[in-house]
């Protein structure tokens, strides 16, 4: 039958069993052994975090091993890459919403909640690399005694408006969506305490047809300005780096070079949730070998187009001929730190060769290594892209070394506790796959087959 | 009041089903209607006439106003506090674009939000509709239509045969 062979979703479940299914993921949780050995992990891990934020506010950014020259490592570098795995997750929603691919409908929930923590242990680490975090708020026009102001000329400045700009449209589109299948686990709830938090936090959603009319309205253009948003952003975080006057920073390239990078990242981030929750919860009836297939083909695009940006980035130097970008290009391929850039180069795009077969887009274990590869991948391109530019300064007398100290690894691995708490969390308490898309997206395939 | 009641609510089973049921709702005359579904019918919105572009200008008035409100924060704080960066220009265009762009979207979709919870009239726990007996089902895979006391031509009897008619699986009377 050629329809069957565009189904993401086998047609032989009901609405009914989909939402049933769905609802009872957060009402009669199945997975509570696996869930609660997660969090133990995690919650170690946050607890990591805050021991390390303890002993960083005590003793200053001094416990970290940066020093002059090399005054951004670990603390920008996973900054970046936090903010890029955030990105994917408004990609996969409100991109694929408005070219209506309807795979999406499987993913965008965990996807976009995945986006909001990895944001939010992203928009730490500036704080943290503060030095003096309590002065935070000098980053605000406030109307100051000192009689100064930000400096809104300085990419420095535009960070903090992107990220907190980023996180608020972020949530607000994630609950816009969230609204009506917390309405439908409300009325599927049969204990108090859920009703009661369920009932609040759906606002009284009833589905009235008028409500639904200006509910997709709003949906629709807030995901229609959402992706220039995560362009603009993760451009911005590139002109941090392009704005400055540094060799290997300095290119025009930067901005979709970051852009790529995120998306390559945060969708192998993205295959490796939907693998774990799919075993997890025994979605295989909702997370198919047919969305593996297409998260596949889109890190093996995205991974593409980033391997793109490395060999543009060699050409450019090459054909500028400037001398200090050529030192740059040669002390990352050959210096000290050319396993960080052939390192880089190996987990981004070696393994993700193997996705050219359809046979290991469509294999979950296959897809987890690959998507994992390509997360330490594209780690150490942004330790390579920060170090390697810094080390070797100006001036040959300030030259130097960078290398991670305890409390560097530990506020890192701090942030995966961060990350993942709040994310178990979510899982545990809303529906972790939008449950009305997913029914129309059934209802859509069997209209497909009758008619 | 317990004498005037909210409206008559008719159960559907598939989709097709209210689709037909609203149109043949709309041709006897009823105009006071109101439908509930798991998930977004644009047919049914059609059928019931509803449009609604307000979502959309006020998006727009969220926009202008963010683009206006940064660009008038950089520039005031260019004004109020003079500094001079290599002799690089006080009011760049260039260098205001990016919080310019990123405020722009704040505010659209801060005045999407607030205005699609204004214009339904949410947060609103309770409603006379959550009245009716088998209401709970229409956020999961059941659809409902519902002809208000208010309608010119709502009549106890004739409207509940009428649903019945129509091909309604239940009907119930809801209490406002």
């Amino acid at each position: 039958m050629t329809a069957s062979a565009t189904d993401i979703l086998p047609t032989d479940q009901s609405i009914g069993d989909v939402s049933r299914q769905l609802t009872g993921i957060p009402l009669h949780f199945p997975a509570r052994r696996q869930w609660w050995i997660a969090m133990a992990v995690a919650v170690a891990l946050l607890m990591l975090f805050i021991v390390s934020v303890i002993e960083l506010f005590t003793r200053g950014v001094g416990i970290w091993g940066l020093n002059v020259p090399v005054t951004w490592a670990f603390a920008i570098h996973n900054y970046v890459w936090w903010l890029g795995i955030g990105h994917a997750g408004t990609l996969i929603s409100a991109l694929l919403l408005l070219t209506g691919s309807e795979w999406r409908n499987s993913l965008n929930r965990f996807a976009e909640t995945m986006t909001l923590f990895a944001v939010v242990c992203a928009g730490i680490y500036p704080v943290l690399h503060l030095g003096r975090p309590w002065y935070l708020y000098w980053m605000f026009p406030y109307p100051a005694t000192m009689g100064v102001w930000p400096q809104f000329r300085s990419p420095l400045e535009w960070d903090i408006w992107a990220v907190l700009t980023y996180l608020s449209v972020s949530v607000l589109f994630w609950y816009t969506g969230l609204i009506p299948d917390l309405a439908n686990a409300r009325d599927r709830a049969t204990r108090r305490g859920w009703q009661v938090f369920l009932g609040i936090l759906a606002l009284g959603w009833r589905g009235s047809t008028i409500h639904w009319h200006r509910w997709s309205r709003t949906y629709r253009i807030m995901a229609a300005i959402a992706v220039p948003l995560v362009v603009s952003v993760h451009s911005e975080i590139s002109l941090l780096f392009a704005a400055s006057q540094l060799p290997g920073w300095h290119s025009t390239l930067f901005p979709p070079y970051f852009v790529l990078g995120a998306a390559f990242s945060g969708f192998a981030v993205v295959s490796v949730i939907a693998v774990a929750l799919r075993a997890m919860f025994g979605l295989e009836n909702l997370v198919t070998r047919k969305h593996f297939d297409v998260l596949g083909k889109v890190l093996l695009a995205t991974g593409l187009m980033t391997g793109y940006g490395y060999v543009f980035e060699v050409v450019d130097v090459l054909y500028g001929g400037n001398p200090h970008d050529l030192q740059t290009l040669l002390d990352r391929t050959t210096g000290a730190y050319a396993w960080l850039y052939w390192g880089a180069v190996v987990f981004n795009f070696v393994p993700l060769q193997l996705l050219w077969w359809r046979a290991v887009r469509r294999t979950g274990w296959a897809l987890l290594l690959v998507s994992v590869s390509v997360i330490i991948g594209m780690w150490l391109e942004r330790y390579m892209i920060l170090v390697t530019t810094l080390y070797r300064d100006f001036l040959v007398s300030s030259w130097s070394h960078y290398t991670p100290t305890f409390w560097d690894w530990s506020t890192y691995f701090g942030t995966i506790g961060l990350f993942l708490v709040p994310f178990l969390l979510a899982i545990r308490f809303i529906p972790v796959i939008s449950i009305f898309e997913t029914e129309k997206t059934l209802l859509d395939e069997r209209e497909a087959h009758d008619g | 009041m317990a004498d005037t009641p909210y409206g008559f609510v008719a159960e559907f089973a598939t989709e097709d089903a209210i689709v037909k049921a609203a149109r043949q709702v709309r041709q006897a005359g009823y105009r006071n209607i109101d439908a509930f579904t798991p998930f977004p019918l644009p047919r049914l919105a059609r059928i019931m006439r509803i449009r609604d572009s307000r979502p959309a200008w006020l998006g727009l008035a969220g926009g202008i106003f963010g683009f206006l409100l940064a660009f008038g924060m950089q520039a005031f704080v260019s004004y109020d506090y003079p500094l001079n960066v290599g002799g690089r220009p006080l009011y760049p265009l260039s260098a205001y674009a990016v919080v310019i762009f990123e405020l722009t979207i704040l505010f659209a979709v801060l005045f999407l939000f607030v205005g699609l919870l204004v214009l339904n009239r949410l947060p609103r726990l309770n409603y006379p509709i959550f009245n009716a007996p088998r209401f709970h089902l229409a956020s999961k895979d059941r659809f409902f239509l519902c002809i208000k006391a208010q309608d010119r031509q709502f009549d106890r009897e004739s409207t509940a045969r009428f649903l019945r008619d129509i091909g309604a699986v239940s009907i119930a009377l809801v209490p406002s």
